[in-house]
């Protein structure tokens, strides 16, 4: 059976910001399911959306088994929310979080408290157990903030961007405890992310988000296999590249060309064969190189190729 | 877990958090002296003007004060909500069953719980002073008016909050209730001294119930029906205030 069923999800948000357009995947239990996709693609509103905050426009979607609409409560029942923006409450200790977290679930006394200090061990902060939470740095929050989503042993966890905003020790910690979780654990995880590194470590299976819709789903693996090849990027220091991409294209043995301001894609069979081909046709142009690299096809180049644009810019401009 | 159950796990939340700021008690129990002995002294000569029922200005005063103190931290309630709000806190809280009504009712709770341990403090300065304020069943209904008026405009504050979200926006809305609900009572002057107009629309104000209610042993005539009468009026505005920031809570979840 599916864990979660996400089915045409529409979002607007005012009169014309569109952040879902058709959301569709599935899950099947037991799976880490990564949304990956820059800032402003819609992968929050879709797990804000799943987790009973906030209500679609249009389509439908299944958490558990029970239908978002009709049986809100339950799907609560079900899940554990890691939302993007901590919500724990800083003025209360960690444990004082985790046991109003599990008595608002309607958890026992006496297993909430068995519970509690179970995750404060599982998470290593058995020592902060008892310290407000201002006083957390930014990793041991952040575990806090699993912590409460897995309080009641939810089905399926839904974890919103869980290293943002952790610095790279934290945040290879944080992986490293996500990656065990998720092997430990009977669980569902969904997780959005829109560190590409991230997806591939943790994810089996990734959908990769544009513009409020899926644009191609797979195992990351079988995602950048699909992209036969090598990807040559040549950066051509000032001059624009939509002329320079012509002339590549023309080249035999090309498969794929995209120009995007001063660079360009090329998706080739054997990069080593293929750079002299294409350097010596961009200075016969009169196109100048500033520098050349042949790279193994990575989510980049997944998400390249299926969108047409270079992830990190829509990054950038989705902030 | 019942309404009840998960109403008293919050309202205990906000507790615990409240009691872990020294500065926040210090000022809980300081500020109603504070205004009732300068209250006290700055119209001491006032009872001399006709209208009043006792000699003692104090006596007169100490149950108006009490509903002061009371009306003024439910109508700052809301500032909690909209930390809670900031924080992400409440937005943790909707993605568990907990009942929307028992997030709200949980803060009322705790208004309506301080509003009256302030009442006591005010009771106690106002005992040192010499006013008895009736006794113990004057007491009673003091503490009993004092903590509805704050649970009651603490729902109303909650709901505001919620709407707002914003403190600029709540502490206008706080302001601009605050000295109307004042002056169209009877907490600082006596009923007959109020002119005609204002007194007949300060029968449509919960905070004149409660300094009613509250007062009645220093206004002679005052029967127990009317007590009741007052103390029941202040249930409903709590529960209707309640209700209102319940359904604040729909208006804004349409929003996210």
């Amino acid at each position: 059976m599916d864990a979660v069923v996400v089915s045409g999800l529409e979002k607007t948000y005012g009169k014309d910001v569109r952040a879902l357009d058709g959301m569709t995947f599935s899950i099947p239990e037991g799976q880490v399911f990564g949304l990956l996709g820059p800032n402003g693609a819609g992968k929050s509103t879709t797990v804000r959306i799943l987790v009973t905050l906030t209500r679609p426009d249009g389509g439908t979607a299944t958490v558990a088994g029970h239908d978002l609409a009709r049986e809100p409560d339950a799907v609560r029942r079900a899940i554990g929310y890691v939302p993007q923006a901590s919500g724990v409450d800083r003025e209360a200790t960690g444990r004082e979080n985790l046991v109003l977290q599990g008595r608002l679930q309607g958890m026992r006394n006496a297993d909430t408290d068995r519970r509690a200090g179970e995750l404060l061990e599982l998470f290593s902060l058995d020592e902060k157990a008892n310290a407000l939470v201002r006083t957390y740095s930014g990793g041991q929050k952040r575990r806090l903030d699993v912590a409460m989503g897995l309080m009641h042993r939810p089905q399926v966890l839904f974890l919103d961007e869980p290293t943002t905003g952790l610095d790279p020790e934290a945040r290879a910690a944080m992986w490293d405890e996500l990656a065990r979780l998720a092997a430990a654990e009977q669980l569902t995880i969904l997780l959005t992310t829109h560190y590409l590194e991230e997806a591939d470590r943790l994810a089996e299976r990734v959908a990769i988000v544009s513009r409020g819709k899926v644009v191609v789903e797979g195992a990351p693996d079988a995602l950048k296999r699909d992209l036969r090849g090598e990807l040559v990027t040549v950066d051509l220091g000032s001059s624009a590249s939509d002329g320079a991409a012509k002339v590549v294209e023309a080249l035999p043995g090309i498969d794929d060309v995209l120009a995007e301001g001063q660079r360009l894609f090329a998706r080739v069979d054997q990069g080593a064969q293929a750079v002299p081909a294409i350097l010596g046709a961009l200075d016969g142009a009169g196109f100048p190189v500033a520098a050349v690299t042949v790279s193994r096809p990575s989510l980049d180049d997944v998400y390249l190729h299926y969108t047409g644009r270079e992830f990190r810019s829509d990054d950038e401009a989705g902030k | 877990m019942n309404a009840v159950g998960q109403t008293l796990v919050l309202f205990r939340r906000v507790m615990r958090n409240l009691s872990r700021q020294p500065i926040w008690i210090g000022f809980m129990l300081v500020q109603p002296m504070f205004w009732l002995l300068l209250y006290s002294q700055l119209f001491r000569r006032i009872t001399d003007l006709h209208g009043f029922g006792t000699v003692s200005y104090v006596d007169y005063l100490t149950p108006g004060i009490a509903i002061m103190t009371a009306f003024f931290s439910g109508s700052w309630a809301g500032m909690g909500m909209i930390e809670d709000l900031d924080r992400g806190v409440i937005e943790r809280f909707l993605t568990t069953p907990a009942l929307r009504s028992a997030i709200v009712w949980g803060r009322i709770v705790q208004s309506g719980f301080v509003s009256t341990l302030q009442a006591l403090v005010v009771l106690l300065v106002g005992l040192a002073l010499g006013a008895g304020n009736g006794g113990v069943l004057g007491w009673l209904v003091i503490l009993a008016a004092s903590g509805l008026i704050g649970a009651g405009l603490a729902g109303f504050s909650n709901g505001i909050a919620l709407l707002t979200r914003r403190e600029e926006s709540m502490i206008a809305v706080a302001n601009f209730i605050s000295l109307p609900l004042l002056f169209f009572s009877s907490i600082l002057i006596a009923r007959s001294l109020i002119p005609g107009w204002m007194r007949g629309a300060s029968l449509a104000n919960p905070v004149e119930w409660a300094v009613r209610a509250a007062r009645w042993h220093v206004l002679p005539g005052t029967s127990w029906g009317q007590i009741g009468l007052y103390l029941g009026l202040l249930v409903v505005f709590t529960a209707a205030t309640g209700l209102f920031a319940t359904r604040c809570f729909s208006a804004y979840q349409r929003t996210l």
